[in-house]
């Protein structure tokens, strides 16, 4: 657990719990569970701001909620894209690698770090 | 699932997030159990990891974006709460409030249907009135039937029609009853956009000379006397002794401009004023044609009137044509009546209001310690913004809801209580748009009020309110109060003064000489007998026997017939002229003429001043002559002693008439109107001089009237049954004392009167409570300042002279406020009641004492209590 951790940009982590469930509908524990493994612990995900934003993306329509039981039989509320949901992922997605390819371009240039 | 559903499954949404909260907590514990800590420790880390529950609770539910609505539900729930623990502030103010919302309701109910809501025909807004108009008469000049003709004939603008008063008895089937009547052109019903219930309107070839007698008739009288018939059409009834066939029946509530029965057709008339150019008898509506604009018309319809002027410049010289919209035409009577009365409920709702916001501050106040309370916790200063507007919101709500009530179940008594006819009373409604007011206004009234206490809320979170023990920090409010206190007087001033100004002219008509002597006579129109309209003789014989029964009664003293009768609805003015040739078109002046028979001057006590009346010797054969009034006379030749003058009067002839007496004025347009009225000069013709073409028309408007031993109603019965003549087919109609008819002379006035009085006290009361109530809490909260006084060496009359003097500061200042309001609302008031005179300085005088007056007693008592302040006890409350 030595990896530095770091804090989210404003406004990733409702890209980042769409991008979650993605495929298969998920629970909130699962969703920051998945969060932090892909990413390889670098991203913790605030659990405080999970459900508000949970919620809110919910109440916006780009996320569908069930309750389902777990594999160990308790019920718990799964989330999973809908089709709204999935354009904003795929908008917000295409939109993050743009800047991100060009925060890496302007931060690759010569001579400008030191 | 909208928000609606979502705050309604609000209790099933939070179990939920406790429930899926609650889950992850679980989870994350039983995987660090898993992972090797013990089950207490994983489940702290597993608490710290989430942070606070009801934190992120809290955030979850405002990222449900329900929050308003939630915080709305809490505020009402909490707004009941705190008005059922203090029942007697929400009660006194919703009940104000509802007085002030249900005044306002009635007042816009009657404006809407009556000025605002189009007339109930179709396309109204298209209908006008066309008007002639002289220098001398004015506007509302009706048409000749040749001008019209003209007119119809001309326009291109407008399609025309025309009617005029009918009336008359009908004898068969049934009973001989006496109704009223319209002669109507061809083309009035099709141009109003009436279709008649049954049958038909009348076609071109029915409106002219020696077409078959037809008639529609109304739908009251259709139930009335042919049992709702549904083969009606084509039924025969006599009218005026003629019988006429049925084509058509009226929409119910069809009226023109008051209710009539029978309707026939105008140009079957064959009297002489048909063809005569002078007779302005024929009210004209008529609809712009499509395409065409109201200013189109305008100039067309002037321009038509100015070409009728140059072809005929005998007959209508100076005479003019003018459009108008028919709806102000038919309203123009009450219009500035009604805008008073709603202006005036405006006034009271604005002194309920301002009253309520008092009231609401006081409570603020109070309330101080609980508002920085919250603040302290944690709630923002719109939050409790928010608290304060719903629960004034809600007090709108119970005082518009009960005020609507108000409203609902006293519209009819106010329309009964109108008095004389108010027009379209048939068309006011309480619909929609008077709902959607009445709740508009009681929403925006109750939001005006709330808005007071949310300058109490405090900027900062442990205010000085919290440390202060909830002592007074008076400063802003006590201005906030002297402004509300100031208004109200100010409002109640302008009301009070408007009532006086009534009051004083009320009194001051009510002692005017009417010109007559109204004791103990009885007046009431007559229909003679069908059979007897043939010829002239006849007519003249059956009316001379009309009067020798009635003066053979034991109840009457003296009879006589008159064609108009003052104070009375009906006249008929002519121009006059002192000199055979006329004078300038715009100077003719113009006289009431009655046309009467010799008893009437003892009948009706008018005082002969000069010369004789006409008597038994003014016939058909003799000179014709006139008894003219002291104005006609002072006009026409500048002195009283007019007798043997000649005078000219085209509408009897070129020949001069003799002047053989001078008698006094009478107030004929009624004690309010009559200085105001632009005909003032009378003149009286004997009716035996009445040439015998025209003594048709004249049976048609005779009336008879009587001086009475008894009272004179309870002559009525004894007349009726007198003079139902040999066919029991004439009849005696509308009797009206004199009395009665000087008395609804001043109705509109005393109607004012009675409502202003109302208003102003209600104005009153509120004003001196909102004193009482500001003045008792302002002293309240100088209780432990009074101590220090009193602890110095202040005495009681010190203290009371301290209290008085705050309050006399406030209503000093509303009056000067209310002055030049008031000043404004006389002017009004002067302008559209006719009879007003500025009565300023007896008004002012009268209402500046009552109001301090007032204001001085209910200020008193709080100041008493101030005075009696024990100062140990006042000073032990620190």
């Amino acid at each position: 657990m030595a990896t530095p951790k770091s804090d989210l940009p404003q406004g990733t982590l409702d890209l980042l719990i769409l991008k979650a469930v993605a495929g298969d509908p998920l629970h909130g524990y699962a969703i920051a569970q998945r969060l932090e493994q892909v990413s390889r612990g670098v991203v913790q995900v605030p659990e405080g701001s999970l459900y508000p934003a949970l919620h809110r993306l919910e109440n916006r329509g780009m996320l569908a909620a069930n309750w389902k039981k777990t594999e160990t039989g308790r019920e718990a509320k799964f989330y999973q894209l809908t089709r709204k949901g999935r354009k904003q992922l795929e908008a917000e997605a295409a939109s993050w690698q743009r800047l991100s390819e060009a925060v890496g371009l302007i931060l690759a240039m010569d001579g400008v770090v030191r | 699932m909208n928000w609606w559903s979502r705050l309604l499954r609000r209790s099933r949404m939070e179990d939920q997030l406790e429930k899926e909260l609650r889950f992850h907590l679980d989870q994350h514990a039983d995987d660090l159990v898993a992972r090797g800590l013990d089950p207490d420790e994983a489940r702290r880390e597993a608490r710290l990891a989430l942070g606070g529950p009801e934190q992120v609770k809290e955030n979850c539910r405002d990222a449900r974006g329900t929050r308003w609505l939630e915080d709305f539900a809490q505020d009402t729930r909490h707004a009941l709460r705190t008005f059922r623990r203090k029942p007697g502030f929400a009660a006194v103010t919703v009940l104000i409030l509802a007085l002030g919302i249900g005044a306002t309701t009635v007042m816009f109910a009657v404006v809407n249907g009556v000025l605002l809501e189009p007339l109930a025909f179709p396309d109204a807004e298209r209908l006008v009135a066309v008007h002639g108009f002289t220098e001398s008469f004015g506007e509302y000049w009706g048409f000749s039937p040749p001008d019209f003709a003209d007119l119809k004939r001309i326009s291109k603008t407008l399609i025309t029609a025309a009617w005029t008063y009918g009336g008359g008895t009908i004898s068969a089937p049934g009973a001989p009853e006496y109704v009223d009547g319209r002669q109507i052109s061809a083309g009035l019903f099709s141009t109003l956009g009436i279709t008649p219930l049954q049958g038909r309107g009348f076609q071109p070839n029915e409106d002219s000379r020696g077409a078959t007698p037809v008639a529609i008739i109304s739908s009251s009288l259709w139930r009335r006397r042919f049992g709702g018939d549904p083969s009606v059409v084509g039924r025969n009834f006599v009218f005026e002794g003629k019988p006429y066939v049925i084509v058509g029946v009226t929409p119910a509530g069809f009226q023109l401009d008051e209710p009539a029965d029978v309707f026939t057709p105008l140009g079957q008339q064959t009297e002489p004023r048909m063809q005569n150019r002078e007779a302005h008898f024929l009210h004209v509506p008529a609809r712009i044609r499509p395409g065409v604009t109201l200013a189109e018309a305008q100039s067309e319809v002037a321009l038509i009137g100015r070409q009728l002027e140059a072809q005929y410049p005998k007959s209508n010289r100076g005479v003019g044509m003018r459009v108008r919209r028919l709806q102000e035409e038919i309203v123009r009577d009450v219009r500035p009546t009604l805008w008073l009365l709603l202006a005036a409920v405006g006034l009271v709702l604005t002194v309920a209001c301002v009253n309520i916001a008092s009231l609401m501050l006081t409570r603020a106040i109070s309330r101080e310690r609980e508002f920085a309370m919250r603040v302290a916790l944690g709630a923002g200063r719109s939050r409790l913004a928010r608290a304060c507007v719903t629960e004034s919101l809600l007090l709108g709500v119970f005082g518009g809801a009960l005020g609507i009530f108000i409203a609902k179940l006293s519209i009819h008594p106010f329309i009964t209580f109108w008095p004389g006819s108010l027009p379209r009373a048939g068309e006011i409604h309480l619909d929609w748009r008077v709902f959607a007011f009445g709740i508009g206004m009681s929403l925006s009234s109750a939001f005006l009020c709330g808005l007071a206490p949310i300058m109490r809320i405090p900027l900062r979170g442990l205010d000085p309110a919290l440390r202060a023990g909830g002592r007074a920090i008076a400063g802003g409010s006590s201005r906030l109060y002297g402004v509300f206190v100031a208004s109200e007087i100010a409002l109640a001033f302008v009301l009070l003064v408007c009532a006086g100004m009534l009051g004083n002219a009320l009194l001051k008509l009510s002692s005017l000489d009417p010109g007559f002597d109204p004791r103990n006579v009885l007046t009431a129109r007559f229909a003679i007998s069908p059979a007897a309209l043939g010829n002239p003789e006849q007519i003249r014989a059956t009316w001379q026997d009309v009067l020798d029964r009635i003066r053979r009664m034991p109840e009457i003293k003296s009879a006589a017939l008159a064609d108009i009768i003052p104070m009375r609805e009906g006249e008929n003015s002519l121009s006059y002229r002192t000199t055979p040739a006329p004078p300038p078109p715009s100077q003719e002046p113009i006289a009431l003429a009655s046309s009467v028979t010799p008893d009437y001057l003892k009948v009706m006590g008018i005082p002969l001043r000069a010369g004789r009346f006409l008597d038994e010797h003014d016939v058909a054969v003799s000179d014709p002559v006139v008894a003219i009034d002291e104005n006609l006379a002072q006009h026409a030749f500048g002195t009283k002693n007019a007798v043997g003058r000649q005078l000219w009067v085209p509408a009897f002839g070129a020949a001069p008439v003799q002047v053989v007496g001078v008698v006094g004025h009478v107030r004929h347009w009624g004690l309010a109107g009559d200085d105001q009225s632009r005909v003032r000069d009378q003149m009286y013709y004997p009716f035996a001089q009445v040439p015998g073409p025209l003594l048709r028309f004249f049976s048609s408007v005779m009336s008879i009237t009587m001086r009475t031993k008894t009272p004179p109603l309870s002559a009525v019965e004894p007349l009726r049954l007198e003079l139902r003549g040999a066919a029991g087919d004439q009849a005696l109609y509308e009797p009206r004392s004199m009395q009665q008819l000087v008395s609804a002379s001043l109705a509109r006035q005393r109607f004012l009167l009675i409502l202003f009085r109302a208003f102003a006290g209600l104005a009153l009361l509120l004003a001196s409570t909102g004193i009482y109530g500001v003045m008792a809490y302002l002293t309240g909260q100088r209780t432990s300042e009074i101590g220090v006084r009193m602890a110095v060496g202040a005495t009681e009359r010190d203290i009371l002279g301290l209290v008085m003097r705050q309050s006399v500061w406030l209503v000093a200042a509303g009056l000067v406020a209310g002055v030049p309001v008031a000043l404004a609302a006389g002017w009004a008031l002067q302008r559209f009641v006719a009879g007003m005179q500025p009565a300023y300085v007896a008004t002012f005088a009268v209402m500046i004492p009552l109001l301090l007056i007032s204001a001085f007693l209910a200020s008193f008592i709080p100041a008493r209590r101030a005075s009696r302040v024990d100062s140990v006890s006042a000073l032990r409350q620190e």
